[in-house]
């Protein structure tokens, strides 16, 4: 019988395999942060233990940096330490660190891919859950706590369950304005905020396949946030394409191989899936969160449910996520007027979500009600923003350019959205107070942040899409 | 490194019938910042626990003073979205061995199986009886025993059997880690890496 791709990588990972207990998995690379990394750094030191393989460990500080003057020293007492703590266990232990001024420097999800290190059949993990991101790739990779984080950093390995698997296949075309961002919270709405748990999903279809590798690691990213241990979608030309010739890909001799190794990452024909799921692309509107976990997602014509169509145990959670979003059974969002628009995030913060928005915005300027923040997701997409002169389209239509890090996506730095405000936002999640206390956040895909942020209310990309074509 | 033994719990519950709860929920994000494992407790359900002033909600389960225990009973999906051991550690550190969920998000269940705190996992029926029991009377007494994979409402005897990894099992009765497993099989990863 076929393999899944899933199982392939993972088979070729497994250290060893005993009844009863959980495989242990060779981790390729691990990704730390300043984040969940100090207590086990300490833990190591309590044990005594080396770090087993400080080579395969890539470490940055990008979940409580500042986006401004970052060239500065952090303001915040407790974030400061926490980067410090990172910069001292690094120096301690031998690992690399793409600090705050490094030119590598970025949100750990965005620096991987970039920099080559995410690469087809590998296995990454890190204190983060968004890891599922680097499955983009054809790659086993998934977010850990940090006991976890601890075992990693003494053994490069981790005991696992080999979860089920899923295949999700995405087949049509996309009408324009939608994109990989409105895929996933669309999959997302259709299967809930726990559709995918226990399951490694694999995507395909042709839709999927048509996408380039920045929209697939948006899908991948938000992986988790229907629960499942990780995405992940199987190599092709794209994907060679955009690992060649970065940082620390394979290079001459060695290319040619691991292409060739590449090449034999997919799931066979007879491959069995524990479940397999089927959607229409022509189905996907431009999507919009309106309740507080990423399973509650519209199309952005359609109404806020009712809370009799929802089971009665049901209802008692959903009302209490409409109440705190400030919305009422049956309310259209489109026409919504917001406050916050934030282009930022692991999830959609690379340059092709950047020159998207550039690309829209050009000759327009944000409404007087909103505060648009886009925060690029390393200091390479930064870089090559202003050298493709985006950061003074940005800056001329009001949307300032800011300096690199997770910023509003939880609010662990300076950027939180005020209590009781809206913000459309490309990030991956709208539980409550995600964004700053009392925040309340509309997920949504850059495009459709950008032209809300143009209007000052949430807007449908197409009616703009339309008249532009009609001028032109 | 020895961890937290747990065989046997019989207790009054906290009640949290609310669905999703995610861990931005359990230990928001702004609380993240400490450098060691300890005092998450006092932010544990920090923005539903108090106002903005930082006042107990009184509505609010945990600050409703005839609830107390060391079971934290909740909807399903419990624990889901961010991979935060804080969450495990806010809530071990609150006082809880043991949350009873229809359903568990991954990561938090793996994350609670490393801290001593159990995650049960019982069926919708059995999660109803157990929120219409203490509805009834909060002082409703669970006994959850993880030698013999139960879990009981004493007063009316029902009781229901959960699943638990025969492994991790093994780890919690035992005061057992992962890392001390992984590294008595040093030898294989260097053989691994060999291949």
């Amino acid at each position: 019988m076929g393999q899944t791709l899933f199982d392939k990588i993972w088979d070729a990972h497994v250290v060893s395999s005993n009844e009863g207990f959980p495989d242990i998995l060779y981790i390729d690379t691990h990704f730390i942060h300043e984040v969940t990394s100090p207590q086990a750094f300490d833990g190591l030191r309590a044990r005594g233990l080396p770090v087993f393989r400080p080579k395969q460990t890539v470490a940055t500080a990008d979940h409580n940096v500042p986006t401004w003057d970052q060239h500065l020293p952090i303001k915040e007492e407790l974030s400061r330490y926490q980067v410090d703590m990172l910069t001292k266990n690094c120096a301690e232990f031998g690992i690399e660190l793409y600090g705050l001024g490094h030119p590598f420097q970025g949100i750990v999800h965005v620096i991987g891919p970039e920099l080559g290190i995410t690469r087809p059949g590998g296995t990454y993990v890190c204190g983060d859950s968004h890891t599922s991101t680097h499955g983009a790739f054809g790659a086993i990779a998934f977010g850990i706590g940090t006991s976890q984080v601890e075992q990693v950093l003494a053994t490069q390995c981790l005991l696992q369950q080999r979860p089920k698997r899923m295949k999700i296949e995405v087949n049509g075309t996309l009408q324009k304005g939608v994109g990989a961002k409105d895929i996933i919270l669309y999959i997302i709405s259709q299967i809930s905020a726990a559709g995918g748990t226990g399951y490694a999903v694999e995507y395909a279809g042709d839709t999927i396949r048509s996408l380039s590798m920045e929209g697939r690691m948006t899908i991948c990213n938000m992986s988790i946030e229907m629960g499942a241990r990780c995405g992940l979608i199987a190599p092709d030309e794209t994907t060679i394409n955009y690992v060649k010739g970065r940082e620390f890909a394979p290079k001459g001799e060695d290319w040619d191989k691991t292409v060739a190794y590449w090449q034999t990452l997919y799931s066979d024909d007879d491959a069995q899936f524990d479940k397999v799921l089927s959607f229409n692309a022509e189905d996907i509107e431009p999507m919009i969160t309106y309740g507080t976990n990423p399973g509650m997602g519209i199309g952005i014509t359609q109404h806020v449910p009712e809370t009799l169509s929802f089971e009665e145990k049901e209802q008692g959670s959903y009302k209490k996520a409409l109440n705190y979003m400030g919305l009422h059974d049956d309310e259209q969002l489109l026409g919504k007027p917001v406050d916050y628009v934030f282009i930022g995030s692991c999830t959609n913060s690379r340059i092709e979500d950047l020159r998207q928005v550039a690309e829209f915005v050009k000759g327009k300027h944000k409404a007087d009600n909103v505060t648009v923040w886009v925060v690029p997701g390393s200091k390479q997409v930064q870089q090559q923003a202003i050298r493709e002169g985006l950061d003074k389209v940005f800056e001329a239509a009001g949307f300032p350019l800011r300096e690199p890090g997770c910023s509003a996506c939880l609010g662990m730095n300076e950027d939180k959205i005020p209590a009781g405000k809206y913000c459309v936002s490309t990030s991956n999640r709208n539980f409550e107070g995600r964004q700053g206390p009392n925040s309340r956040t509309f997920l949504a895909s850059p495009l459709t942040a950008a032209a809300s942020a143009i209007t000052g209310k949430i807007t449908d990309i197409r009616e703009f899409l339309k008249e532009e074509e009609l001028v032109s | 490194m020895a961890t937290k033994i747990f065989k046997h719990i019989q207790t009054s519950v906290v009640p949290l019938p609310i669905e999703n709860i995610d861990t931005d929920q359990i230990i928001p994000a702004r609380f993240l910042k400490a450098t060691t494992r300890e005092g998450f407790g006092n932010n544990l359900f920090r923005d539903w626990r108090y106002d903005n002033e930082g006042n107990p909600k009184p509505e609010f389960v945990l600050n409703e003073p005839i609830y107390r225990g060391k079971i934290l009973v909740a909807g399903k999906n419990f624990g889901c979205g961010s991979s935060r051991e804080h969450a495990a550690w806010a809530l071990a550190d609150y006082g809880f061995d043991a949350v009873v969920s229809s359903f568990f998000a991954d990561i938090f269940k793996g994350n609670a199986l490393n801290n001593g705190l159990l995650p049960v996992q019982v069926s919708d029926g059995f999660l109803k009886k157990i929120f219409d029991a203490v509805d009834k009377d909060p002082h409703t007494v669970i006994e959850i025993d993880l030698v013999d994979q139960f879990i009981k409402i004493v007063a009316t005897g029902e009781q229901e059997g959960f699943e638990v990894n025969p492994y991790k099992k093994a780890c919690m009765t035992n005061g057992y880690d992962d890392i001390d497993y992984i590294l008595s099989k040093k030898e294989l990863i260097a053989e691994f890496e060999e291949r």
